[in-house]
């Protein structure tokens, strides 16, 4: 085992770095100026290849060979200096990949660009009032329109997020009422800036409501272009199943929890407790889950570069993560203690904070963490799938007859 | 960037595996369990000759030494494996004493190299406690003194052996008293090399219990595969289903955790004891946790005799109080944490 990433990455890391050093000067620019200033250095880093990877140079990627090294050196050294990676988003992980597998050049044209740029910002049409975890059984229904150029939409979505901002949308619809449920979905792409779109915000349980938080959408009579309907019709759901040679970062989100967890003991410091024997004792025990995870991403990501499959162990991830931070919100909940009684500032806010904040901050955490037991597949889905697919265990019932 | 197994590495399991399945069926262990009381067997020599014959005992001696010149993840590798047979013998010593003794001056010590390294000579792990497993079969003790330093000892008539009824029937514990029994001194208290030897002697307590609650899990998936109620295979049904992917979810990412340590360990990273400390409370609770799901998981065959899942529900009893309960280690972690 060796976890260094080997002297010609190390190579490509001093290039990166100097390129950061001499590219991502922001200064003391604010708000329209850094924008622009960030605009013109994506398209810099795009130019040396270390933005967009996996999408083609003709549409404003940079279309480098998949190298899951070089691209963890390019998150590591950007996040070291600070700097904005890719534009984040359901538009650049999902729309945009979906487009260069299975798109029309004419779609392509239209959507990637503006969506790398900013400019187009996607939300998700998937989940419904009745739709969840058997996503397949939407119902919002899409009918051609008398001349066979639109398709003619009504129904709703939910749970879109960055709905408020949103200005398309890429969705499945029901266009075969007669077929089976799974070869009855369509997925169409939809401009939601049209009067047949009408758009909510959803107050969730942490108080957050607004720009930041779901939508919810209805449809009335909305129109797309059939030019905008990606693949067949009747094969939506196996376009939503697409999936692409990610670079994706496994190592990303054991980062991003391993500062949780020393944020975790900061506030056992900070409340006086971290000489308890018993907070000791669950700290070290859920930092047990956190280095399993921290460590089995490690592993993922050498399975990954090497091009092997790492087995099972991937199907359990997320379910992993979900599980430490419900742990991690207990324990919190139980040292910040009466600092719970009082919301805290900005509560929920996932944008900037100004205001300063005490323990009681922790509550995001604590009815956040909630979230993540729901959100991209629910953890009794995430069972279901550990248990058929990884551990290969008869499917359900109820659910026998399901592709 | 390598931070999984590489082809040779799962060869040298596979080998130890096949080896186990052949000379250690869970007849043999049945038979083991039952007869050990009579006969004074503690280390069975059939088996133990032929885990031995891999060359176990020499996989992480120098090459100098006539060894394999592996590391402590290898021999980890191996640990797991034996766990999961619930093997025979004391391994985890014989691997200890040669990787303690190659690295030692004590000449009386090093003449007794070559026959660790066949398997010639029994290692028994003595540290820690005065209840020592598979002591009567064994030539060899590798102790530790009140202050810290390891010692090799000789079997002879003044160290004393009593065997003692074990919970755990596949390592079978004696009573030892070492008196005023002659001693190599390998190391010193405070070399540093006294407390490597106990790091990696919690990495490969942890290793074994990986195996132990890989090989519970694997025989639950199995059986609810295979057992149908209301007409259907018992695994079809969510509330066992999700049992059985929360055993899965416990021990397989563990498993980086055993091997991190063990990594940590041969390059000597500044984190290796803690890792080490992290890794044996860690397995150690999954150890116990899935062999206490795997019997719920069976219903009333896993909690008979005969279906032995009892052996590894002992052994994982066994290896959470061996050398320092989750507890004691976690506490010892969160004291290197400077917390």
């Amino acid at each position: 085992m060796d976890l260094s990433y080997g002297a010609e990455a190390e190579v490509f890391r001093k290039q990166v770095r100097a390129f950061l050093a001499e590219t991502w000067q922001p200064g003391e620019r604010r708000k329209a100026e850094l924008k622009e200033f960030i605009r013109a250095f994506r398209a810099k880093a795009v130019e040396r290849g270390y933005l967009y990877r996996s999408v083609p140079k003709r549409y404003g990627g940079s279309e480098q060979p998949v190298d899951v090294i070089k691209a963890q050196v390019i998150r590591e050294e950007f996040a070291r200096a600070r700097a904005p990676m890719e534009m984040g988003g359901n538009g650049i992980n999902m729309a945009v990949p979906t487009l260069v597998e299975v798109g029309t050049d004419e779609q392509r044209e239209l959507f990637i660009r503006k969506t790398l740029e900013g400019d187009y910002i996607w939300g998700q049409g998937y989940s419904e009032p009745g739709s969840g975890s058997d996503l397949a059984s939407v119902r919002t229904k899409a009918e051609l329109s008398p001349d066979g150029t639109k398709w003619v939409i009504n129904g709703q979505k939910i749970w879109t997020s960055q709905g408020g901002a949103a200005t398309h949308m890429f969705m499945l619809v029901r266009t075969e009422p007669d077929a089976p449920k799974h070869d009855g979905i369509t997925y169409l792409l939809l401009d939601l800036n049209q009067p047949g779109v009408t758009r909510r915000p959803i107050r969730q349980m942490t108080g957050m409501e607004g720009d930041d938080t779901f939508y919810e959408f209805f449809f009335d009579n909305a129109e797309t272009p059939v030019s905008w309907q990606v693949g067949e019709r009747g094969k939506g759901w196996y376009v939503s199943r697409t999936t692409l040679k990610h670079e994706r970062a496994s190592i990303g989100s054991a980062d991003g929890l391993g500062r949780q967890f020393s944020k975790l003991v900061d506030l056992a410091k900070e409340m006086g407790r971290i000489g308890d024997p018993l907070v000791r004792e669950r700290l070290t025990q859920i930092e047990g889950f956190v280095l399993s995870h921290r460590y089995t991403s490690f592993r993922l990501f050498s399975c990954q570069a090497a091009g092997e499959d790492a087995g099972p162990v991937q199907l359990m991830m997320k379910l992993l993560l979900t599980e430490i931070g419900h742990q991690i919100a207990l324990l919190a909940q139980e040292l910040i203690g009466d600092e719970g009684l009082i919301e805290p500032a900005q509560a929920g806010a996932r944008g900037l904070i100004t205001q300063q904040r005490g323990p009681n901050k922790w509550l995001d955490q604590i009815m956040g963490s909630l979230g993540n037991s729901i959100a991209g597949g629910a953890s009794n889905i995430q069972r279901n799938i550990i248990g058929e697919r990884g551990l290969g265990l008869p499917r359900d019932l109820a659910m026998g007859g399901e592709k | 960037m390598r931070f999984h197994l590489t082809e040779e590495q799962s060869a040298i399991q596979d080998a130890v595996r096949g080896t186990l399945a052949d000379v250690w069926p869970m007849e043999r262990l049945h038979k083991f369990a039952d007869s050990q009381i009579d006969d004074g067997t503690d280390c069975d020599p059939e088996s133990w000759q032929a885990l031995m014959a891999l060359g176990i005992g020499a996989l992480a001696l120098p090459e100098a030494d006539g060894g394999a010149g592996l590391g402590l993840l290898d021999a980890a590798l191996v640990c797991e494996v034996v766990g999961e047979a619930a093997g025979p013998g004391p391994v985890i010593g014989q691997i200890l004493a040669a990787i303690a003794v190659a690295r030692s001056a004590s000449a009386g010590a090093r003449a007794l190299l070559p026959a660790i390294a066949s398997g010639e000579a029994v290692v028994a792990l003595a540290m820690g406690s005065p209840l020592v497993a598979c002591a009567r079969g064994a030539t060899l003790f590798l102790t530790d003194g009140p202050d810290g330093a390891i010692h090799l000892v000789e079997a002879a008539a003044d160290v004393s052996i009593e065997p003692q009824t074990a919970t755990d029937r596949s390592r079978p514990v004696s009573r030892v008293n070492f008196a005023a029994a002659r001693a190599h001194v390998l190391f010193a208290g405070d070399d540093p090399m006294a407390q490597r030897l106990r790091d990696a002697a919690l990495v490969l307590i942890a290793a074994d219990s990986l195996g132990g609650a890989q090989k519970v899990t694997d025989m639950s998936v199995a059986y609810a595969k295979e057992r149908e109620h209301f007409g259907q295979p018992i695994g079809r049904f969510q509330g066992l289903k999700h049992q059985l992917a929360h055993m899965a979810l416990d021990v397989e990412p563990a498993r980086a955790l055993v091997w991190y340590a063990a990594y940590a360990w041969d390059a000597e990273l500044p984190d290796a004891t803690r890792a080490a400390a992290m890794a044996k409370a860690h397995l150690c609770d999954v150890y116990t946790s899935a062999t206490r799901a795997a019997i719920a998981a069976h219903g009333g065959i896993g909690y008979t005799w005969e279906y032995g899942l009892n052996y590894w529900f002992r052994r994982s009893i066994a290896n959470r109080a061996w050398l320092g309960s989750p507890s004691q280690h976690r506490a010892r972690a969160a004291e290197l944490a400077g917390w």
